[in-house]
C-alpha cells in the first residue's frame, strides 16, 4: 500500500516537473512572440501623429514631406518652401490650437460645426501655410486645400535614424542609432573596467587567500550583488558624477564613463563568483601534477588553472555583459540620458533600457510611441541573445580543442 | 502579525461594498490629493478616497473609460480629450484646486540674475550655447530637462518654448530630485522645477516675459499677484453626471482647511 502511494507520488512529482518545464518554455516563447508582434506593429503606424493630417494650399507644388523635414518646419529651422522643392515663399506652420486664438468659440458654431469651414478659410488665405489638423475637422470640401499623403514609418527611418524624439508633434522621430550605440558603449566599457579586478579577486579568492579571509570576503561580495540598483544609481549621481566632473574638468559629470563605472561595480559580484567557482573546480590531480613537475604556484595558476577554467571565465564575462546591457535604473540616473550619438566616454548617453523605463509610463497603450518602445525591447533581446549564443560557441570550442 | 492578517481579511471582505471615490492622474498632484484625501477621510470617517498617479493623460483617459471619478491633471484638458468625452455623452467639469509655479534654476555659483523668455527658448532649443551670450561667464550652458512622460516637461515646452521642441539630445533626468542634484553640482547647468522643490542648493533666476523690462523672481507672493509668468493651474476634472458623488470632496479641497493643505504641500492657494 505504502509502496503504491510512493509510486503515485513519484509519478505526480514527475508530471508536475515536466509541466513546470514546458510551462516555462511556453511562457518565454509567448513573451518573445508578444514582444515582436507589438514591436513590429510600429511599421504599420503612420509617420505623423495618429488621427491627424497635414494640409497645404492647393497651389503649393510640394508632393511629399519626410518626417524630418516636417519636424524642421514646425521647429522653425526650415522657413522657405524652396528648401523643400516648392516655390519661393515663406512657410507658415499652423497648429490646430491656433484656430482658437483666431476665432471665438461662438464663431465656430454649436458643437464646433463650423470649425472645418473656418480652418478651410485660414488655409485659403495663406498660400505658404502648412496646417496640422485632426482628421475629424479636415476642410476636405474646400478646393484650395490639399491634404498631404501620409506613409507608414519606414524601417530605414527607425534603424537608420539618428534622432530619438518620440513625443514631438506633428512628426515624432524614432531614430534608434544613438540608443543602440549608447547601450553598447556603456556596457562594453563596463566589462573592460570590471574584468581585471574581477579576475584578480577571483584568483585571489580561489588560490591565494586562506580560508578565514575567504569566509569573510565571499559574503561581502555577495552582499554587493544584493544592493538595489536604484541605490547604486543614487550613489553614482551624488558621488561618482561630481568626482568625474572635477577630476577630468568636464562641463558635465553625467557621462557614459559614470554609467560604465557603476555598471562595472554592479557586474563585479557576477564575474567574481562564477570565475572563482570555475577555478576551484580545477581537479586537484591537475594542480598537484603541475606542482610535482616543478612549476611554481604562479606558473600553476596561469598555465594550468586559468586555461582549465577558461570556459567558466568566459561565461562569467558574458553574464556580466548581460547584467550590464539590461541594467536600467542605475544607468538612468547617472548617464544624463541625452539621445545623441556618443563620440567619446565623456559625453552623456541614453541607453535602451533607460529609454523604455523612462517613457513607457506615459506612452498611450497601442500607440506609435508604445510600439517603438517594444521594438527597442526586441533589439535588446536580439543583442543579449547574440551575446550568449556566441559565448556558448566560444566556450564549446575551447573545450573541444583544449582538453 | 496575526492582527495584520485579520485586518487584511476584513478589508478584502469589505472591498466590494465600499463605494470609494477614485482619483487618478498627474504625478505632480499626487502628494496634494493624497493629503487632501487623508484629511477629508478624517473629517468624514465613512468616506473612502483612493488616489493613484500615472500621469495627467492617464487620469483623463480613465475618466473617459469610467474607471475613475475624478481626474487630476497638471495641464488643461486637450481638445481631443474633450471631444472624446463629449462623444461618449459626458460633459466634463473643471475645478482649479491650486496653482503651481515653475522656477528656472541654475547653479548657485552662476552670476546670472534674470533671463527673458526668448533667451530661455534659445537655451533649451540649443541655439544659445554659452552663458556669455546672455551676460554671464564664459561657460558652456548645460540644460537639463525632465523625461518626456512628465507633465512639467510638456508645460514648460508650451509656456516657455512656445511649442518649439527641446534641442536634440538634451540631458533628461528621471525625477525632480535628480534635477536638483545635477544642477547643484554642475557649474553651467540650467533646468526647471516646481516652486515647492526650490532649496538652497540651487538658485532660481528672475524671468521676463516682456523682452527684458522687468524680471520677476518666483515666489508665493509673485505667483499670487500674477506678476510671475510661468504658472499653471492644478486641476480636477469630473463628469457632470457624477457631481453628487464627488461634490463634497471637491468642496473640501476648496475650503479653508483644504487650501491649508495646498500651502503645506508647497503649492499656491487659490486666494
Amino acid at each position: 500500500m505504502r509502496k503504491l502511494f510512493g509510486r503515485i507520488g513519484e509519478r505526480a512529482a514527475e508530471g508536475l516537473f515536466a509541466l513546470c518545464g514546458s510551462m516555462t518554455s511556453i511562457m518565454i516563447l509567448l513573451i518573445v512572440v508578444f514582444l515582436f508582434r507589438e514591436g513590429l506593429g510600429l511599421f504599420r503606424s503612420p509617420e505623423i501623429e495618429n488621427g491627424y493630417a497635414l494640409c497645404i494650399h492647393a497651389s503649393n507644388p510640394v508632393e511629399r514631406l519626410s518626417p524630418q523635414s516636417v519636424k524642421s518646419v514646425f521647429d522653425g529651422e526650415i522657413t522657405d518652401w524652396q528648401e523643400l522643392g516648392g516655390k519661393n515663399g515663406e512657410i507658415m506652420p499652423f497648429r490646430f490650437d491656433e484656430i482658437f486664438s483666431l476665432y471665438s468659440e461662438e464663431e465656430l458654431g454649436a458643437d464646433y460645426s463650423l470649425l472645418s469651414v473656418k480652418l478651410g478659410e485660414v488655409i485659403e488665405r495663406n498660400r505658404g501655410i502648412i496646417a496640422f489638423l485632426p482628421e475629424q475637422y479636415l476642410p476636405s470640401n474646400n478646393m484650395s486645400v490639399r491634404i498631404l499623403p501620409v506613409e507608414n514609418i519606414a524601417p530605414s527611418d527607425f534603424f537608420g535614424g539618428t534622432e530619438w524624439m518620440p513625443t514631438v508633434t506633428p512628426a515624432p522621430q524614432f531614430g534608434v542609432i544613438p540608443l543602440v550605440l549608447g547601450t553598447l558603449l556603456v556596457s562594453i566599457f563596463a566589462i573592460l573596467i570590471a574584468l581585471p579586478p574581477g579576475l584578480g579577486v577571483a584568483i585571489y579568492m580561489s588560490e591565494l587567500a586562506d580560508e578565514r579571509v575567504r569566509k569573510l570576503l565571499k559574503p561581502a561580495i555577495e552582499l554587493l550583488a544584493g544592493i538595489p540598483s536604484v541605490v547604486y544609481g543614487f550613489f553614482g549621481l551624488a558621488v561618482i558624477v561630481p568626482l568625474i566632473r572635477k577630476i577630468l574638468h568636464l562641463p558635465v559629470g553625467e557621462t557614459a564613463l559614470a554609467g560604465s563605472l557603476i555598471l562595472a561595480v554592479m557586474a563585479l559580484p557576477t564575474i567574481i563568483t562564477i570565475a572563482e567557482d570555475a577555478m576551484r573546480n580545477t581537479p586537484k590531480a591537475m594542480r598537484e601534477a603541475s606542482l610535482a613537475l616543478g612549476a611554481t604556484h604562479w606558473q600553476t595558476i596561469y598555465r594550468v588553472i586559468i586555461p582549465y577554467a577558461a570556459s567558466g571565465i568566459s561565461a562569467a564575462v558574458v553574464l556580466g555583459i548581460g547584467r550590464a546591457i539590461g541594467e536600467t535604473m542605475a544607468v538612468l540616473m547617472v548617464t544624463g540620458n541625452a539621445a545623441v550619438i556618443p563620440h567619446s566616454l565623456f559625453e552623456s548617453v541614453r541607453t535602451i533600457p533607460a529609454t523604455i523605463a523612462a517613457e513607457l509610463g506615459e506612452a498611450p497603450s497601442g500607440g506609435t510611441h508604445y510600439r517603438s518602445l517594444f521594438l527597442l525591447g526586441c533589439i535588446l533581446f536580439v543583442i543579449t541573445l547574440t551575446v550568449s549564443v556566441s559565448a556558448e560557441i566560444i566556450s564549446k570550442k575551447r573545450h573541444d580543442s583544449g582538453q | 502579525m496575526k492582527n495584520v492578517f485579520v485586518v487584511l481579511m476584513l478589508l478584502l471582505n469589505m472591498l466590494p461594498y465600499v463605494k470609494a471615490q477614485k482619483i487618478k492622474g498627474s504625478d505632480t498632484m499626487l502628494p496634494l490629493s493624497q493629503k487632501e484625501a487623508e484629511s477629508y477621510m478624517k473629517v468624514n470617517p465613512s468616506a473612502t478616497v483612493t488616489v493613484t498617479g500615472g500621469g495627467s493623460g492617464v487620469g483623463i483617459s480613465a475618466l473617459l473609460e469610467g474607471t475613475t471619478d475624478i481626474a487630476q491633471s497638471s495641464r488643461k484638458i486637450k481638445f481631443d480629450e474633450k471631444r472624446k468625452l463629449q462623444a461618449g455623452g459626458k460633459t466634463v467639469k473643471e475645478v482649479v484646486a491650486a496653482y503651481d509655479a515653475l522656477a528656472v534654476i541654475v547653479n548657485p555659483d552662476n552670476k546670472i540674475a534674470g533671463l527673458t523668455r526668448e533667451q530661455l527658448e534659445g537655451i533649451f532649443t540649443g541655439k544659445i550655447k554659452n552663458w556669455k551670450e546672455v551676460g554671464g561667464d564664459d561657460l558652456q550652458i548645460i540644460p537639463y530637462s525632465r523625461e518626456t512622460s512628465s507633465g512639467t516637461y510638456e508645460f514648460f515646452k508650451e509656456s516657455v518654448l512656445k511649442n518649439k521642441n527641446y534641442k536634440n539630445g538634451i540631458m533628461s533626468m528621471p525625477a525632480t530630485g535628480a534635477i536638483i542634484q545635477s544642477v547643484s553640482q554642475t557649474a553651467g547647468a540650467i533646468s526647471y522645477v516646481g516652486l515647492a522643490y526650490l532649496n538652497g542648493n540651487v538658485k532660481a533666476v528672475g524671468i521676463s516675459y516682456d523682452g527684458g523690462k522687468t524680471f520677476v523672481e518666483p515666489s508665493v507672493k509673485t505667483t499670487k499677484d500674477g506678476t510671475y509668468p510661468v504658472v499653471r493651474p492644478l486641476l480636477y476634472y469630473y463628469v457632470a453626471a457624477s457631481e453628487n458623488k464627488v461634490k463634497s470632496f471637491i468642496d473640501y479641497v476648496l475650503s479653508e482647511e483644504g487650501q491649508k493643505n495646498v500651502s503645506d504641500i508647497g503649492f499656491i492657494t487659490l486666494k
